[in-house]
């Protein structure tokens, strides 16, 4: 792995073009800006075709005999399904709307990440094999043969587009990348292209339930040692049931949250809030992910690994699923899960129990996000909180993009955050990269690998950058999300350009707010860290 | 619908090949969509269907004109240089009459000419309905010079009025 | 001869033949071909690759609802929404339909185009910053261009019509209501070419628009312009005989061909250059106009959990259940304490 240069040197981006245009110019690819192969064990596991060992590095990537002819008929199968495909393939002008708004062009200066020609790397082929115009006039239309360093190409920059959707919003005929992207993709893995991440973390949700890998047995441990965690800090027990039958709700949430730092603090937030509530959930080892890495390789992967919400809700008898913060979990729970298994005639629609709130925008879908959730406890005085325990912490918000661009919550989070904050504690980042202009992280969609940090770090410049700013004009200190992976990926993000920062959860604030009736005087937050206002008696404490 | 089940196909790892209906989706709004389009581009050739536009027939035939000898009836400049561009001419006419006083027209021909829409034009074509309006209602432009300009036409039926 | 050079010069050189195989065509006195055939062909090559290519979009289904929901979806009753933002994330096939007449009438979203630009630190490098700012020109350009030209063309049905419309003519006299030379100057005809100008410019000029550029973009903005010259130099300049030109015009639409003496050969190139225009239209990017009716990520509400889309070739897939898990971690799971469907 090549060493990470420093900011300094990575931020000097050239933003010039090349003087060879970009159907002569070959890729390079360079290490740290991709992710390596599969290894041939995953793909295994989910019948994926021509597993094999090979390096992205190799001059020969081992392809099938017949791989010309399977990616033209994959391509020529998905302009029939999708109308999407082709007609992004057809009515692009190039106005070049789209070029600066994607954050991995912002990050690398490369004319092959503008979203338009991203696009016409895969419309090249297009034109050459399905339009009368490129198989007569050829490179003067814009066509080009399918060759191996065209694979090649697609692979290096189809995994540097993180499905974000940014360029869709301000295409003027609605163009969205993250399609193409998919579709991409998907042709790539017809014919053994496969990267490492993001398919052993499918591999592994498939075969063993989340993306972590983690058996039942592994599950029930992590959770209950972070329900035992929010006993040491808080004094209250917060028990998390597994697998049980019959209870009123099924929770789902990204395995990133049980895992690890810092979403681990967002899961202990949910289990209080459930025990402050007295909620009658449960979770499962068997849809212990609700993270959808499936989907990051291809629609069928999303729906084989999506499958499992809906059965088990059906298996323990459910009235309906809450679902935890993550950013393409949403998305896929948003824009596919109905449309694959619905209708959903086996739960109820979503009541909370709490406030009685019927959640009419989740009628058919049966599902509800703990923001709707908990605003709605907010909005009926549910919850009592006091916000100052969160007055050692500055806050921004970033919306993720697949909740942002793919859904449209902005508000609900919002308003949670204003409950649970003390009064000028929250700061918006400037409008331009924030709700649905926001920035990706630049690590989702399967590339948070750690051979690829040169391009995370780029990719999620833009971001960083904004976050800087408030850092440096409000002295902003943490910075809020409600996705799994901007959990998983914005510290290493932060630590590389805003070292101060720390990342959080939404339902981490309210569940340091949150005010026990029974509770033990609560001197630090979830984090162990001291609140405002008991430091002194922390470092004491300390020095005993 | 019913799933899991033991699959595998072309690509390894599809069921079978999805199949997609061959119909038109949304054919209403497309095929809807597609007439409007349709009958909006294509309605001036409704509106003239059958129709038989007779093409403008200016008249020259005024009395004054029909007075003049044969080789006499021509104009200031020739026909072709007149159809195109008398709306300039007049407009120079305008500007050199009411700026500098001068009423003199030399035309191509190096031949003097009372520069006069009202004394000179319209003496011989008086008859404005069948020869100017014919072309400017044909091709719908409508010249300004009647706002000020008395038509001959209305000032004889004036006349013959007060008589 | 480098991409660019290709890709400008080819088109350029392209559009200067048409305009001379236009000339040379009437100077063989093939005023019947280029007056008659040649429209009639162009305007059927129109419709019918049209419609084509829009039955073919509509054989492919929409699997997902996808649109880009671009403010607050609709959610809890008291989560405020104006009407901006009802529109830009549509809850219904309604407000989606405003959405899209937005997009369409008012270019919607490339009002929203911002720029960005790396502001360079040098002593800190890292400290380098990207700022973003509202940028509106080429929704301005992209606007008087579009718009423009609607105005140029619907002027144009004085030529189709008799009697003319009223509305043609009204307006008409708004077009030209500066009364500026004679005949008096349209401001849409100016405004028309000084966009698509603009539009070339920025194509040529600015460095990633230049790169991304290929012949299919710079050949319709060439056209246009060309005809937009042609048709300014007829009207002000090389005057040819408008009435004669009617005629022509009326014969075609009521398919009763004529070709009248007399008319200067620049109408020709004009009418040439647009009936290559209409005959390119269906096979090129100019597609946009039909195409974005059919966008997906715009013309659908986002209304996926409340209102079922329905995927003509949803397909089963193959999926572990929940058994495959139990049976492979039956014992570690009852020693965990978790509960299981079967005991053996």
């Amino acid at each position: 792995m090549a060493k990470l240069p420093t900011p300094a040197e990575l931020i000097q981006i050239n933003y010039q073009m090349p003087s060879k245009g970009w159907l002569d110019l070959k890729a390079e690819l360079r290490p740290g800006y991709y992710v390596n192969a599969a290894a041939p064990k995953w793909m295994q596991m989910i019948d994926y075709p021509f597993p094999r060992s090979w390096n992205v590095a190799d001059e020969d990537w081992q392809l099938p005999e017949d791989w010309k002819e399977r990616v033209l008929q994959g391509m020529e199968d998905r302009l029939q399904r999708f109308r999407s495909l082709k007609l992004f393939f057809d009515i692009c002008v190039r106005c070049g709307a789209c070029a600066d708004k994607c954050h991995f062009f912002l990050g690398t200066g490369d004319p092959k990440n503008m979203p338009v020609l991203r696009a016409e790397l895969l419309r090249s082929v297009y034109r050459r094999y399905f339009k009368t115009a490129g198989k007569l006039l050829g490179e003067l239309a814009g066509a080009r043969d399918l060759t191996d360093d065209v694979i090649k190409e697609w692979f290096y920059y189809l995994y540097q587009c993180t499905i974000c959707r940014r360029c869709s919003v301000f295409c003027p005929y609605g163009i969205d990348m993250a399609e193409m992207t998919i579709l991409g993709r998907e042709l790539l893995s017809s014919v053994g292209i496969n990267i490492d991440w993001a398919l052993a973390s499918v591999a592994q949700c498939y075969d063993k339930g989340s993306h972590i890998g983690a058996t039942p047995q592994a599950f029930k441990d992590m959770v209950d040692f972070l329900a035992e965690e929010n006993e040491r800090i808080t004094g209250i027990t917060t028990p998390c049931p597994v697998n049980k039958k019959g209870a009123e709700i099924l929770f789902v949430v990204p395995s990133g949250d049980y895992f690890a730092d810092p979403g681990s603090y967002t899961f202990m937030g949910y289990l209080l809030l459930f025990k402050y509530l007295d909620l009658d959930f449960t979770m499962s080892t068997y849809a212990a992910e609700g993270g959808n890495f499936g989907w990051f390789i291809s629609h069928e992967m999303g729906k084989r690994l999506n499958a499992k919400i809906y059965e088990e809700a059906k298996r323990l008898k459910v009235k309906w699923i809450l679902g935890g913060e993550c950013g393409h979990m949403w998305r896929v729970c948003n824009q596919y899960m109905p449309t694959w298994w619905g209708p959903i005639d086996f739960l109820e629609e979503p009541v909370s129990p709490i406030t009685g709130t019927k959640f009419e925008n989740a009628t058919v879908h049966k599902m509800v996000h703990i923001s709707e959730f908990t605003a709605d406890l907010f909005k009926h005085g549910k919850l009592k909180v006091d916000p100052q325990r969160n007055a050692h912490i500055k806050l921004t918000f970033h919306d993720s993009c697949n909740t942002a661009r793919g859904m449209g919550i902005f508000e609900e989070p919002r308003y949670i955050i204003n409950q649970v904050m003390p009064e000028g504690h929250f700061f918006e980042m400037p409008p331009n990269t924030i709700r649905e202009k926001t920035f990706c992280c630049g690590s989702s969609s399967g590339i948070n690998a750690n051979e690829n940090m040169d391009i995370r770090m780029l990719g999620g410049l833009p971001r960083a950058n904004a976050v800087k700013y408030v850092h440096e004009k409000y002295g902003v200190n943490h910075l809020g999300c409600i996705c799994a992976l901007d959990r998983a990926t914005l510290p290493t993000l932060m630590q590389y350009w805003v070292p101060e920062m720390e990342i959080t959860g939404i339902t981490e604030l309210v569940a340091n707010a949150l005010v026990f009736e029974d509770e033990i005087e609560r001197t630090t937050d979830l984090r162990d860290r001291p609140l405002a206002g008991f430091e002194e008696a922390d470092e004491e404490e300390g020095a005993e | 619908m019913e799933h899991n089940g033991n699959y595998k196909n072309e690509f390894g790892w599809f069921a079978d090949k999805p199949k997609v209906p061959r119909k038109l989706f949304h054919a209403k709004a497309v095929v809807g969509g597609l007439l409007i389009f349709l009958v909006l581009v294509t309605a001036p050739l409704w509106r003239n269907l059958g129709k038989v536009v007779p093409a403008p027939d200016p008249k020259l035939n005024t009395q004054a004109i029909l007075a003049l000898p044969e080789k006499d009836r021509v104009c200031v400049e020739d026909t072709a240089f007149m159809k195109a561009n008398h709306m300039r001419l007049l407009v120079d006419w305008r500007d050199e009459v009411v700026r500098n006083g001068n009423r003199d027209y030399i035309n191509s021909k190096g031949k003097r000419h009372l520069a006069s829409l009202s004394n000179n034009c319209m003496e011989c074509h008086s008859n404005k309905s069948q020869f100017c309006d014919q072309c400017h209602n044909y091709v719908a432009v409508a010249p300004n010079c009647w706002g000020c300009h008395w038509e001959k036409e209305k000032k004889q039926v004036a006349q013959t009025e007060a008589k | 001869m480098d991409f660019f050079k290709r890709h400008f010069l080819v088109p350029l050189i392209a559009v200067l033949g048409l305009i001379a195989i236009a000339y040379l065509g009437v100077a063989a006195n093939l005023q019947f071909v280029f007056g008659v055939v040649i429209p009639y062909l162009a305007v059927l090559i129109f419709f019918e690759g049209l419609i084509y290519r829009a039955i073919s979009w509509a054989r492919s289904p929409v699997p997902f609802k996808i649109p880009s929901t671009c403010a607050q979806v609709k959610s809890l009753p008291w989560i405020k929404r104006d009407l901006a933002d009802k529109l830009d994330n549509p809850e219904n096939k309604w407000w989606a339909m405003g959405r899209m007449a937005l997009e369409i009438l008012a270019f919607r979203s490339l009002f929203r185009n911002t720029r960005t630009t790396l502001l360079r630190h040098q002593e800190k490098p890292e400290d380098s910053r990207l700022i973003h700012w509202s940028y509106k020109w080429l929704w301005l350009g992209a606007l008087a261009f579009h718009y423009a030209f609607l105005i140029v063309i619907l002027r144009h049905i004085r030529f189709f019509t008799q009697p003319v419309p009223h509305w043609v003519t009204a307006l008409a006299e708004v077009d030209g209501f500066v009364q500026f030379y004679i005949p008096t100057v349209y401001i849409t005809g100016v405004l028309m070419v000084v966009a698509l100008l603009y539009l070339l410019a920025r194509r040529i000029y600015t460095p990633t628009l230049r790169y991304i550029s290929l012949a299919a973009d710079y050949f319709p903005l060439l056209l246009i312009i060309s005809i937009g010259i042609t048709g300014i130099l007829m009207r002000y300049f090389y005057k040819v005989d408008i009435a004669a030109v009617k005629q022509l015009a009326v014969g075609l639409a009521t398919l009763k061909p004529v070709v009248p003496a007399g008319i200067g050969s620049i109408f020709y190139v004009h009418l040439f250059l647009v009936c290559v225009l209409f005959a390119y239209f269906p096979f090129s990017k100019l597609m946009h106009a039909p195409g974005v009716f059919f966008s997906p990520t715009r013309n659908l509400p986002g209304d996926n959990r409340w209102n079922l889309h329905v995927n003509p070739w949803n397909y089963p897939v193959k999926f572990h259940d929940y058994m495959h898990q139990e049976d492979e971690y039956r014992e570690a799971m009852i020693e965990a304490g978790l509960p299981v469907e079967k005991e053996k």
